[in-house]
């Protein structure tokens, strides 16, 4: 450090001066805790602020920002520095010539404030004249500096220039910020519409201003076309149609009181909305939605404005209105009309937007039973046009229903179309528009007790095939003449007490417990619990983590007794050939559910990996003993031997720590046996290991907090086509890919696409990041295009097409471990080790033609 | 002192025949040169003899600048440049040149062909006139001559609707033409640099109108187009063929898309399908969402549209037309208009503004029976819709853009008297600037002091560097130089530079002053005296005593002598040069203010 500096003040190119702050800048982040250090650092920034190099009055204030010292009294300490105000300092160079300088001397002050050091409020009025400054940078800078002073200090008074009147900080800042969402800079305007979302505690009356907008036509006042929709709502007459003259201005406007640029908050949002760069919207919608989150008049205010935004050119920003409007949705009850608007969106041929509105409609109120029967007409109509959306339709219908029983209520007669005399025709049960009025309907009765009186029989017999068909869509129902099953748990039990928990534990606990139990025995009891496992996860979804996870490792210990049971071990080497393979096989099969053990289930922690672990050695080891057995010669088991020893290395570098709950086990022994192994020969090696592995305990797996399995479903293709995909030999046709993961934990690199062909060749395809999306909590949706391509065939054949889940050993385990042993270099993270199937294959038929000439 | 002159030939307090003459730095520029739609007589054109009653105009106009396409804006190009006489440049975006001429020969031949005018400007005219255009591009600086350039900024409204800068030197000019703020379908928004002009030339159509958000109007109008379009009625929209008409295509051709619609669209053939190939070529022009979509589609590739033929009127099922003209008056829009009046399925929607006796406005004005030619009425059953589609700035949008480029002055055009008084007295009370609303023919003269940039030698400025601190802004400093006016540029170099570089000798100047001063004692005594008193006095100069006898306070000298008649009077010589003029005239005003009793 002390070279740098004394290089610093012998230097005169600008270049190397503004390197070498660069160099100190890094000393000083390095060392913290010096005091000394800094105070000498801060001191030879302040010096050199006054070069006339941009570049070097930029790192000096770099250099101050960072280190600059955060409590005055610990300057005072240090002696022979003279105290410097760090701020003062700072906020002279906003008045830099260099607009460079200028944003620096922002970004310092706010590096400051991230630094914990609180600003001055004085601060505010610098930084109020930098917003009109020239440049861009400087004012967006400007913006958030301002924005991070009324955070600051929200409640401190300030005086309206040119009047007497004061104001609360945090509404003049909201009206200066509002009023940059005017800018010249879109990148200004983004910046300013994205910092007003977190403005809370901003005053209503200001915030409402924001969604303002005082129409004038010829200087007379004139209603928005908001306020006509609400007064024709609230006068009953409705959507007459426009006529000419229909918004004809009415009361005259004093020409003085018409303020044409408000400096407060008046319609900022109006035109951040209208913006011309989408990127402005979007932020202007994102700060919509938080604000309206937290104010509910302002929600309920909004709602115009953002349903409008549902006819936005840009998809991104219609998805993103979309959305906000179902996280304000508890605030705010629709209006017809409003609901119209909303429901015309469910025409729009992007799917995305499609299941975003009924997510949204999942959670909307409505008021009228005219609205829930528009929804459902229009739901319908939905239906029909895109036949694939008809799961989220029906979802979105049993939200609307449960939450509008008596809005439906006087429904029933019609949806059902139901006569008070004459028997109606039975509808067809499978046609999907019938069983989504049901849907509704059913989840209305739930609470609404009068309402099955109103149904007929037919009504009743579907009931009960649906409550057994959809039983996530269909409640169960009080209906007359049966008794309700009790069928679900009652939520607040805690799992620990849950029944079904309870067995689980059992059943596991007998099973680790009779251990020494004759061979068949145990196979015995390993088979059943299997079994009851496998059952049990069926009926309990919550349970299903547990319950499969637990099983794969008893199948696994179940194939490895096995294993060890074969008559092999008995008979002569020449016998071998035909048994080995059934251990072979065994082996392969243990080592694949291990890996499917490790990676396709989320919230494994540490101790199960080792586990799982353990488990994939025994089943290398083995695989060394039967090969070791079946083939002749000793050559080859000199490499498998020594390989072995390796990844015994290996595993006891990795899992140390561990080490001590394996007792007994295994490896346990093995380790102990270590040094004997190492200078053994094969022969010897394995038959120690032999000896081994049938000695060696059944670990306990300890059940984790949270496990779920992964899991995929292939939505499209549905491989149910009979009209072959046409395409050009040596050309690619696209396919359409559309599926949803379950608990994949970052499946932007682990998901793969596996594509097989007739003729045994298979193509891996990574999907781009961007093809994943994030709908909700442990919920992916991958949509995809697969590029197929094949030479001509002489007729139409299936190609299967799976989603796999990429994996590599080596990641999991924490990097620290690597630099501990100190010869690996740190492994590239996108290797693949292998995979395993995460969903079920599709079919789909394709035909490439020869090319025509 | 410099001036700048404007004098509105047309559109001053005035819409229509937009032609505005500037004066400035000794050029003048033609901005627009437009006709007027009310006029069928002279009156039309703008007044080209107030320029010049005899001799060519290209000896009195440095350039024209012709901001958009739309015939109130360049309408009179052709009388200007054939009939009258221009051979300078004429300035526009290409756009405007490409679609300028295919509105000339129309207007041309409704003029001509239509009402069988004598005396107006043939083909071969507008031809010529097209020669003498060169096209600028956005922000390109072009170099009119070695004094004048001008700079085209993106202006909204139509495709290639443009503002200018015009500058000279320091002084500029910003004229606006028609202009947008806030973004339509297929244009952006109107945008300019914190450029301060001396003056802001803007138009103010909408001077007292504040618009309402354009989603609610769009949103309308689809859902009416398509309530129709379910409901199997046929919808006619009126428009004229350039701007709104392919603003509602992208709305409409969006919409199908979207909504996956099915119902055919037509657009009426002939002038569209030249100016919708135009529109095609200019993606650049276009707002964010065409250019983004431009790598996979161009926008203005209609899908859905297709062009429209006489015998589809009558065909069944849902259907949307375009046609010409806007106004319902005559061609294509009315004929089809007659064909669908009769069922009340149908609907009419008049995207704009319906000048009065025409169909369109007596239709929204509510009349159900019309009588055409012939003595037939026409029946309307069909529904009428009105939907104001405009590409103008409104109030907020003009101070907005005042805002934006922060002006000296402003002054507005292009708007009626009334209106731009309102909006005259918003400006001046919100910005405090000046603003002026000049009527046709009325020059308005703004004085300007432009700053005059002169250069400064390196030599010099690191000089005064090496001596004092930074230069502050604030500050004003005195700094020693000799000003060099060689032709018509300043450059401030030192003396000794300016010596050598003229070839002069240095004269010097100097200064002598004497100082009686009472004093008994010796002259050399007095001296001492006057050393210890000006070295107190003095603290931060250089006082020195020399050995014989005289004070120097830096280099100015102090001689002591006696007095030859009176002794007992001291006559102090004080020396100094022009350079140090400040010090010794301090230094006199000091001694003779005599010295401190010796105590």
């Amino acid at each position: 450090m002390d070279d740098a500096i004394n290089i610093l003040q012998n230097e005169k190119s600008h270049q190397v001066l503004a390197q070498l702050l660069d160099t100190l800048l890094a000393i000083g982040t390095k060392l913290p805790e010096n005091q000394a250090i800094q105070m000498r650092l801060v001191d030879v920034a302040c010096k050199h602020l006054t070069d006339t190099s941009h570049g070097v009055r930029n790192k000096c204030l770099q250099l101050l920002g960072n280190l600059g010292s955060l409590e005055k009294s610990a300057a005072k300490d240090t002696e022979g520095l003279a105290v410097r105000d760090v701020q003062k300092i700072i906020g002279d160079y906003f008045s830099d010539q260099d607009p460079r300088v200028r944003t620096a001397a922002i970004k310092a002050m706010l590096q400051l404030h991230e630094r914990g050091l609180k600003l001055h409020q004085t601060i505010y009025n610098q930084a109020c004249k930098l917003l009109s400054d020239d440049y861009e940078q400087v004012r967006s800078a400007a913006v958030q500096l301002i924005w991070v002073v009324s955070q600051l200090y929200p409640e401190s008074i300030v005086p309206i220039p040119s009047s007497n009147e004061e104001i609360r900080l945090v509404d003049d800042a909201f009206g200066k910020i509002c009023h940059m969402v005017s800018d010249g800079s879109w990148v200004v305007r983004v910046q300013a519409a994205k910092l007003l979302g977190s403005m809370e505690q901003v005053s209503s009356h200001f915030l409402e201003q924001t969604l303002d907008k005082k129409l004038m036509s010829d200087l007379r006042r004139k209603r928005t076309a908001h306020e006509r929709a609400k007064e024709l709502y609230s006068s009953g007459e409705f959507s007459s149609g426009r006529k000419w003259g229909d918004d004809a201005p009415k009361e005259e406007i004093d020409t003085g009181a018409v303020n044409l640029i408000e400096s407060g908050a008046c319609g900022a949002f109006v035109h951040g909305l209208e913006d011309e760069m989408y990127e402005v919207r979007i932020a202007a919608v994102e700060a919509l939605c938080m604000l309206a989150q937290s104010s509910p008049s302002f929600a309920e205010k909004c709602l115009d404005f953002l349903v409008d935004m549902f006819n936005d050119e840009i998809e991104e920003v219609r998805l993103q209105s979309i959305h906000t409007m179902r996280k304000i949705s508890n605030n705010i009850t629709l209006r017809e009309d409003q609901l119209d608007t909303v429901l015309a969106v469910l025409e729009d041929s992007s799917r995305d937007i499609r299941e975003a509105l009924h997510e949204l409609l999942c959670c909307t109120n409505v008021s009228t039973k005219e609205g829930i029967h528009l929804a459902l007409v229009e739901l319908l109509k939905n239906l029909t046009k895109y036949p694939t959306d008809r799961d989220s339709i029906w979802k979105c219908l049993k939200f609307l229903g449960s939450r509008h029983p008596t809005l439906v209520l006087p429904l029933v007669p019609e949806l059902l179309s139901t006569h008070p005399f004459f028997d109606t025709a039975e509808p067809d049960m499978d046609d999907p528009a019938y069983i989504a009025v049901l849907v509704l309907i059913f989840n209305a009765a739930k609470t609404c007790p009068t309402m099955p009186a109103l149904f007929s029989d037919h009504t009743f017999r579907h009931y009960a095939y649906l409550r057994d068909s959809l039983s996530h869509l269909v409640p169960a129902l009080r209906l007359p003449g049966r008794k309700l099953v009790s069928s679900a748990v009652s939520p607040n039990i805690t799992p620990q007490e849950d029944p079904s928990h309870q067995f689980l534990q059992q059943s596991l606990e007998r099973v680790y417990s009779l251990q020494h139990l004759d061979p068949q025995g145990t196979q015995e009891l390993l088979e059943f619990t299997i079994r009851d496992l496998q059952r049990l996860g069926e009926l309990q979804c919550e349970l299903a983590g547990v319950a499969d996870f637990s099983a794969t490792y008893l199948r696994c210990q179940l194939l490895l007794i096995k294993a060890l049971q074969e008559k092999l071990w008995n008979v002569a080497a020449p016998l071998y050939l035909k048994q080995s393979d059934l251990a072979l096989a065994a082996a392969k099969q243990i080592m694949e559910e291990t890996y499917k053990m490790e990676f396709m289930y989320s919230g494994v922690e540490n101790k199960q990996v080792v586990i799982i672990h353990h488990m994939r050695l025994q089943a290398k080891a083995l695989q060394l003993i039967v090969t070791a057995r079946t083939t002749r010669g000793v050559d080859p088991l000199f490499g498998m031997c020594e390989k072995f020893l390796q990844e015994v290395d290996f595993f006891q570098r990795c899992f140390i720590a561990d080490l001590p709950h394996l007792q007994d086990s295994f490896v346990d022994k093995l380790l102990d046996l270590m040094p004997r192994l190492m200078t053994a020969k094969p022969a010897e090696v394995v038959k120690i290991l032999q000896t081994m592995l049938r000695q060696s305990t059944f670990l306990h797996l300890p059940l984790p907090e949270q496990i779920h399995k992964a899991s995929a479903t292939i939505i499209e293709p549905a491989g149910e086509s009979d009209n072959p995909l046409r395409f050009t030999s040596g050309l690619v046709v696209a396919l359409d890919v559309d599926a949803t993961l379950e608990h994949v934990q970052d499946p932007q690199n682990i998901v793969k696409v596996q594509v097989l062909y007739p003729d045994g060749q298979a193509q891996m395809i990574h999907p781009k990041p961007a093809d994943f999306r994030n709908p909700g909590p442990g919920r992916h949706r991958l949509i995809t295009q697969v590029y197929l391509s094949h030479t001509a065939w002489t007729e139409p054949c299936q190609v299967e097409v799976r989603l796999l889940l990429a994996y590599n050993s080596s990641s999991r385990i924490p990097k620290s471990l690597w630099i501990e042993g100190g010869e690996m270099a740190p492994q590239v993270e996108t290797s693949i080790e292998g995979t395993i199937p995460l969903s079920k294959s599709v079919k789909v038929y394709i035909m490439p033609k020869p090319a025509r000439r | 002192m410099p001036e700048i002159r404007v004098t509105p030939l047309g559109a001053g307090q005035d819409v229509g025949r937009s032609c505005i003459l500037v004066s400035i730095g000794g050029k003048n520029v033609m901005l627009d040169c437009g006709m007027h739609m009310g006029f069928s007589d002279d009156r039309r054109f703008p007044d080209f003899s107030y320029i010049t009653r005899n001799g060519r105009l290209t000896d009195f106009l440095d350039c024209v600048i012709i901001s958009h396409f739309h015939l109130d804006h360049c309408g009179a190009l052709p009388y200007f440049s054939e009939m009258v006489g221009y051979d300078g440049p004429i300035y526009m975006t290409q756009p405007t040149q490409a679609i300028c001429p295919i509105l000339l020969e129309d207007y041309r031949k409704i003029a001509v062909d239509k009402k069988g005018e004598a005396n107006f400007f043939t083909s071969q005219m507008i031809k010529d006139c097209m020669k003498k255009v060169v096209a600028v591009h956005l922000h390109q600086t072009v170099q009119v001559d070695d004094e004048l350039e001008i700079k085209a900024y993106y202006a909204g409204h139509v495709l290639g609707a443009a503002m200018f800068q015009i500058k000279v030197g320091s002084e500029s000019v910003v004229y606006t033409g028609d202009y947008n703020m806030t973004p339509d379908r297929h244009l952006g928004a109107a945008w300019i640099d914190k450029c301060r002009p001396n003056l802001l030339i803007t138009e103010s159509t909408y001077a007292t109108t504040i618009r309402d958000s354009k989603r609610c109007r769009e949103r309308d109008f689809l859902k009416k187009v398509h309530e129709t379009v379910e409901r199997g009625g046929k919808v006619l929209i009126p428009v004229f063929a350039l701007g709104r008409a392919q603003e509602l295509c992208i709305l409409l051709e969006t919409f199908w898309e979207r909504m996956d619609l099915k119902a055919p669209i037509y657009f009426s053939t002939g002038l569209t399908e030249k100016a919708n190939h135009y529109y095609k070529l200019f993606i650049p022009w276009t707002n964010q969402k065409i250019r983004k979509t431009f790598v996979q589609r161009n926008m203005f590739e209609f899908k859905h549209i297709k062009a429209f033929d006489r015998a589809f009127a009558d065909s069944p099922g849902p259907m949307v037309v375009f046609a010409t003209p806007g106004m319902l008056h005559a061609g294509q829009s009315l004929q089809i208009f007659r064909k669908w009046a009769g069922s009340e399925r149908n609907m009419v929607i008049m995207p704009g503004y319906c000048v009065q006796g025409t169909v369109g406005h007596k239709i929204l004005s509510g009349q159900r029976k019309l009588e055409m030619e012939g003595r037939q009425v026409l029946e309307v059953k069909m529904q009428v819709e009105y939907m104001s589609f405009s590409a103008h700035a409104d109030a907020k949008g003009i101070m907005q853009l005042v805002g934006q480029a922060e002006p000296e002055n402003v002054l507005l055009v292009h708007g009626e008297a009334k209106k731009m008084e309102f909006l005259k007295q918003k400006i001046e009370q919100e910005f405090r600037v000046s603003c002026y609303m000049p009527a046709n023919g009325e020059t308005v003269t703004l004085s300007t002091s432009p700053s005059i940039p002169v250069g400064i030698s390196l030599g010099l400025l690191k000089r005064e560097m090496a001596q004092g601190l930074l230069p502050d802004a604030k500050k004003p400093r005195l700094l020693h130089g000799t000003l060099i006016m060689k032709d018509s540029n300043f450059r401030l170099v030192s003396s000794e530079q300016a010596l050598k570089e003229l070839g002069l000798a240095e004269h010097q100047l100097r200064f002598t002053c004497r100082v009686h001063l009472h004093d008994t004692r010796k002259e050399q005594e007095t001296a001492l005296r006057v050393y210890s008193h000006l070295k107190s006095v003095l603290k931060d100069h250089c006082v020195q005593h020399l050995p014989d006898g005289s004070v120097t306070v830096e280099s100015i000298l102090i001689q002591a002598a006696a007095h030859s008649e009176d002794p007992s009077t001291k006559v102090l010589l004080v020396s100094w040069t022009y350079q140090d003029e400040e010090l010794g005239s301090y230094l006199t005003s000091l001694l003779k203010k005599g010295l401190p009793q010796a105590s």
